[in-house]
């Protein structure tokens, strides 16, 4: 008997967003009537979306991909002979060869779409655990050494150094001690979190149980918001394996600790991503913003020593702890205090949609054409937004900026999450600056009033400049207003909410002027 | 707990004990609690706060403030299906808006409200992690990209049989 071809179908839910389920089902229908024998295994996405479904059969090893493909194409593909690699309109060759994908460098993402996400042994195959299995037998203050060495930053938008947090909390005496993965990824353009829950949960585990031995904490929560619902469940289900292969437990891979991990639902609250909300919200209450100092890694979860760390910045620990790239291998990537490599997201109006893991230090230029193929409609692209609704709107003359954390901040934009939103010319940049006080009005926590009040009047105040009303008073009420909020807000919502404010007035002039740019 | 029958009798609600006890009757579970009631029955009425406040041991106010905070909750019941609209940035710039006015005339519902008939309930959400994909709706717990009001109306078909 010959061996069933294997194709690989996503089954990340941005893929089954646009039919990859009913392309998994008439896959296996239309071969069981032609009498050819099919194994379909399921992978996450390998984030090149515009291609998605993206289904890849396994040829001898490699992995030839047809995308995208219809329900309608199917027939077409077995006549055309897909099964053994043969040219069709939706053939792109080898996975791993396409452009998009070759010139990347993926350690966070490397097993993202190439493995079967919930298989604990397809993930040790591809070099999964051995990060565990190293922390396992290293002094906790020898995995935060490394971690510190490795030069990793927060990925969730502040770019604080791991390694340091994870220091403050291993110093901690108090127990119990608690680590927190903020899965709340609330930044409109950004994916990447829900991306790898989906498609390497086990990363996320192996990477928040380093941090439990390296700090001492035993318990550790994942914080996922409700409108990731396959993300909850493969995170759910994941768990439930490494727990019972051992991963979690009373004992990890027989080193006398204990970690284990509980998930946590979010319910719909943008300012549960801010991490003193997050914890407030893991405590059954209201995501409130707490007053700073203290820190979570004194008084966190329930007031305990607590580690709060995006999920791309546990989910490349693991890597750093393992031979492949190691701590010195990841510092060596980037661009001096941006070390490593950072997952952009390319976002919105956008002709090859996707995830690019790339070194820190590439121009946003490069991202946006080179990668992005520039504007989904085919028109001139005017702006690029950075770092979800928070984040500045980078106008084209600006493109050759390098991405990293301190470039960015010089012409007063920033990386956020990572996600890259594009804008073509149609855009109204006056319409975009209300909506992001309008958001902040919506998604405010309500605790200080430069935030509160502040957003509901800058919305009020963008509607009458768009009206044509006392527009350049009212251009200096918006800085007044900015100013407060800049000065006086409790945490980064209101702080930083006159960012894409200010940077699409500072570069967009024109859409602000009495006449609405409308000519 | 068979000491609280005489205080709390009437307040008793079996549903609400059997979804407390899922989580060991933690107060710090009350998020997934609610996300769990308000799955079951479409809504967190007022008489579920006193039961709640009692198996959970705290009081009706906290309930209460947590409620009203979280926007996936609701007091009065939302539609059988739920179909949840992306309103943000990555979704505007490929047509969100325009989106948005085709599926309110074509389920003649208005954004933030519920079908008259119970059917459907139409909210605003602000990202669904589908950017590269936009717009994204929820339609259930089924996701949508490059949505059209014709796809979520189909969904939104599916889901109800
Ligand atoms: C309004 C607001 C929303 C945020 N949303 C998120 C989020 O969705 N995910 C996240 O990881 N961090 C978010 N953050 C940042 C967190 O507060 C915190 O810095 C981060 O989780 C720490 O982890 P890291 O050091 O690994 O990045 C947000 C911050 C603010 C002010
Ligand atoms: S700035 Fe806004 S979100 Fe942050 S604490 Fe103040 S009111 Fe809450
Ligand atoms: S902005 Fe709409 S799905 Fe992310």
């Amino acid at each position: 008997m010959t061996h069933p071809t294997i194709i690989w179908v996503p089954c990340d839910s941005a893929a089954r967003s646009v039919g990859a389920d009913a392309v998994a089902e008439t896959l296996a229908v239309e071969a069981a009537e032609r009498g050819v024998s099919l194994e379909i295994r399921r992978n996450g996405s390998r984030g090149l979306f515009w291609l998605e479904p993206l289904i890849e059969v396994d040829i001898a090893g490699q992995r030839i991909g047809y995308g995208p493909v219809d329900v309608s194409d199917i027939p077409a593909l077995f006549e055309a002979g897909f099964l053994t690699g043969k040219p069709h309109d939706r053939h792109v060759g080898p996975v791993e060869e396409i452009d998009f994908l070759a010139r990347q460098t993926r350690i966070t993402f490397r097993r993202c779409g190439l493995i079967s996400p919930l298989d604990t042994n397809d993930y040790e195959s591809h070099g999964g655990w051995a990060g565990l299995k190293r922390a396992a037998i290293l002094p906790p203050a020898t995995i935060v050494e490394e971690v510190t060495r490795s030069g990793l930053r927060g990925r969730g938008g502040a770019g604080f150094p791991a390694g340091i947090k994870w220091k403050t909390v291993l110093g901690e005496q108090r127990t119990p001690k608690y680590i927190c993965c903020n899965a709340d990824e609330g930044d409109s353009g950004s994916y990447a979190d829900r991306m790898l829950m989906e498609g390497d949960p086990f990363t996320l585990i192996e990477g928040m149980a380093i941090a439990g031995l390296a700090t001492g904490a035993e318990h550790g929560f994942i914080y996922l918001r409700s409108e990731y619902p396959d993300a909850i469940a493969t995170m759910n289900t994941a768990i439930a394996r490494a727990r019972t292969a051992g991963y979690l437990g009373p004992d990890i891979l027989g080193s006398g600790k204990a970690f284990d991990i509980t998930l946590r639902r979010g319910a719909g609250a943008y300012i549960c991503g801010e991490e003193s909300a997050m914890l407030d919200s893991l405590e059954g209450k209201r995501g409130e913003v707490r007053a700073k100092p203290p820190i979570p890694a004194f008084s966190g979860l329930f007031g305990q020593p607590t580690v709060v760390n995006n999920v791309l910045t546990l989910a490349t620990v693991p890597m750093i702890l393992s031979e492949d790239p190691g701590p010195e291998g990841y510092a060596a990537l980037g661009e001096g205090r941006s070390a490593g490599t950072q997952p952009f997201q390319l976002a919105g109006n956008v002709r090859r949609g996707g995830l690019v893991e790339a070194p820190f230090g590439l121009t946003l230029r490069q991202l946006v054409e080179d990668f992005g193929g520039g504007s989904l409609t085919g028109r001139p692209l005017r702006a690029v937004q950075a770092g979800g609704p928070l984040g500045a709107y980078i106008p084209v003359s600006q493109f050759d900026t390098p991405m990293t954390y301190e470039a960015l901040a010089e012409i007063g934009a920033m990386l956020g999450h990572g996600g890259l939103t594009l804008f073509d010319d149609n855009v109204d940049m006056a319409e975009m600056a209300q909506f992001a006080f309008e958001f902040c009005a919506e998604e405010s926590c309500g605790k200080c009033t430069p935030c509160r009040v502040g957003a509901v009047r800058g919305a009020e105040t963008m509607a009458k400049i768009r009206s044509g009303d006392s527009v350049e008073d009212n251009l200096v009420l918006i800085e007044d207003l900015a100013e407060v909020m800049v000065d006086g807000s409790l945490c980064a919502m209101g702080g930083l909410t006159p960012m894409p404010v200010r940077s699409a007035i500072a570069h967009f002039p024109e859409d602000f002027s009495a006449d609405g740019g409308k000519n | 707990m068979a000491n609280s029958d005489s205080t709390t009798g009437s307040r008793a609600d079996e549903g609400v004990s059997a979804i407390c006890a899922k989580y060991d009757n933690r107060p710090d579970a009350l998020i997934e609690i609610l996300i769990d009631l308000q799955a079951e029955r479409g809504c967190i009425a007022d008489a579920d706060i006193a039961p709640l406040a009692d198996t959970l041991n705290l009081s009706r106010a906290e309930i209460h403030g947590v409620r009203s905070f979280y926007s996936d909750f609701s007091s009065a019941p939302k539609g059988r299906v739920s179909v949840k609209l992306c309103r943000a940035e990555a979704c505007k710039s490929v047509g969100g808006d325009a989106l948005a006015k085709a599926v309110e005339k074509r389920l003649s519902v208005q954004l933030g409200h519920t079908s008259p008939s119970g059917d459907v309930s139409l909210e605003e959400v602000y990202c669904l992690g589908n950017c590269a994909l936009a717009p994204a709706a929820l339609v259930g717990d089924r996701l949508l990209g490059r949505a059209t009001a014709d796809k979520i109306a189909n969904a939104i078909g599916k889901s109800k049989t």
